[in-house]
């Protein structure tokens, strides 16, 4: 297959969808580049997301921020639109979360559960759930009420340690 | 381990299976990531090996676990690693990334999983034809396996937490091969492609992100990962695949109906190049293959197998026909074995 632009031989072949038209393009390496395109790193949804967040930067301290945890820094996170660990999604979750849901139109998992996390994150939102009623409780002074849910709560955490061990 | 245990069979996604006209094979895929580990791409080589031996240890513990194959990239040699590619075995990334890199694959080549590819593990499940279902079960049964011996990232919020966050959620891509020639002969593969992209599916070609679709092979698969649960995605893909099969079997009975001379000439001209051509380029015995392919599944062909054929779509690459010779080979010497296998292949056909 010959590059649309000259005679060599292609080595990027992209089917695009345009308007409803399936367009075929084959390109050499050179006037591949020339189009801005990484030979070994396919464009993704990711990229693009992650250009669009460029226009709207935020301060400038957040501007050097970079993962406690790994050393990714945000700059280098938006030029290659990949994570260094986990905890990059907190580090980086103001910018990550609009990209997130542009990406998926959701921001709520509710897949499958790891069945080791199952017990303690499921405990753990309960925990949160049982909280908020425990003030509720309180700020009516419905004392009875209260230490209804303080001593589920205490359940709950009890429940969370057998989990672990 | 010795790479030949494979290449004496071919992989068990390649028997026959539910809709084994139009679809080829079904997998599903899914991005697991070490709980507070550094992910393959910004890992340091040291980092690469505990999550190896980490996976190693795993596969211990599970049932079958000994059954499986495994290699780390920095053992092959390039051709090898080609060769796996080939088989769909290993993505391109890996292909290349040699140091850190490895695989663990079932003797069916049914199931495996890709270490330290942009995640640290990428669970895959191949099925023969359309099976979604049952290739999502297989990879969630070896997921639970080897959770037990492995702690993922997770948050509950933002489910598995993979190395980019389009993979974030369920981490889980599921896709069907179909082959469409239908739909290109008829010319009514655009407005096909474009629907299904519209809501929500990729359409890419035979060797995924960036190929082109050769051999009338077409990929689809869910791009959203987070906010559905797994059996909801699979039901969508599942329900779009079979309106796409709809549309490919009503082509291939127009064609039947209203150009049968140009149908039967499609099917007589590949079958005529690929049995008696003396020079064949991968581009060139892909498409023809794919007329071949049609007209099996149009019982044009009655003696050719159609899983024989789905072989050739593999056996035809580079890396396996300087296997199969034992030698490296150029590029014209490879076209001169490639006619020969599929001359070979057709004889008395």
């Amino acid at each position: 297959m010959k590059c649309d632009v000259c005679e060599k031989e292609a080595v990027v072949h992209l089917t695009q969808v345009l308007d409803g038209e399936m367009k075929e393009v084959h390109l050499c390496e050179k006037h591949a580049k020339a189009q801005g395109i990484d030979i070994n790193s396919p464009i993704s949804i990711t990229d693009i997301l992650m250009g669009l967040g460029e226009a709207k930067q935020g301060i400038a301290s957040e501007l050097s921020l970079s993962c406690p945890r790994c050393g990714m820094a945000r700059e280098e996170f938006r030029k290659t639109g990949r994570l260094g660990c986990p905890d990059c999604y907190n580090t980086f979750m103001a910018e990550l979360a609009a990209a997130v849901k542009a990406m998926h139109h959701a921001n709520q998992h509710i897949g499958k559960i790891p069945a080791r996390e199952g017990v303690q994150t499921r405990v753990k939102s309960k925990i949160a759930r049982l909280k908020k009623d425990l003030d509720a409780a309180i700020a009516r002074e419905d004392y009875e009420k209260a230490a209804g849910i303080r001593d589920q709560i205490n359940a709950a955490r009890d429940q969370a340690q057998g989990g672990e061990s | 381990m010795n790479l030949n245990t494979l290449l004496e069979r071919h992989g068990g996604w390649l028997e026959s299976g539910p809709e084994e006209g139009p679809v080829v094979s079904s997998r599903v895929r899914l991005a697991r990531n070490l709980h507070d580990t550094t992910f393959p791409g910004w890992a340091s080589k040291e980092v690469h090996d505990r999550v190896w031996n980490e996976v190693v240890l795993a596969f211990d513990h599970i049932q079958d676990g000994e059954d499986f194959l495994h290699w780390r990239m920095d053992e092959l040699d390039s051709l090898e690693r080609e060769l796996l590619f080939e088989r769909h075995l290993i993505s391109a990334e890996l292909a290349e990334r040699k140091v850190g890199g490895g695989l663990f694959v079932s003797p069916d080549e049914c199931r495996g999983v890709m270490v330290n590819e942009e995640d640290h593990i990428r669970l895959q499940s191949l099925q023969p034809g359309l099976k979604l279902q049952k290739a999502w079960e297989e990879a969630e049964r070896l997921d639970d396996e080897l959770e037990q011996s492995l702690t993922y990232a997770f948050s509950s919020k933002l489910g598995y937490l993979t190395a980019c966050p389009s993979n974030v959620g369920t981490g889980m891509r599921a896709s069907v091969m179909l082959h469409l020639p239908g739909l290109i002969l008829t010319e009514e593969i655009n407005p096909v492609v474009n629907a299904v992209s519209k809501i929500g599916l990729t359409v890419r070609g035979l060797w995924g992100e960036g190929s082109e679709a050769s051999g009338h092979m077409f990929q689809i698969s869910n791009q959203i990962t987070l906010g559905k649960t797994e059996l909801e995605i699979i039901s969508t893909l599942d329900q779009i695949v079979l309106e796409v099969i709809e549309h490919e079997k009503n082509a291939r009975l127009r064609l039947m109906e209203t150009q049968k001379l140009r149908l039967h000439d499609h099917i007589g001209r590949a079958y005529g190049i690929l049995a008696h051509a003396a020079l064949m380029s991968s581009g060139e015995a892909l498409d023809l293959l794919s007329g071949l392919r049609l007209g099996v599944d149009m019982g044009l062909l009655p003696k050719i197998k159609r899983q024989d054929v789905d072989q050739l779509f593999i056996r035809i690459h580079p890396a396996h026909l300087q296997r199969e010779a034992g030698e490296a080979l150029s590029p014209e010497e490879r076209d001169v074995r490639r006619a020969q296998l599929i001359r070979n292949f057709l004889e008395g056909k």
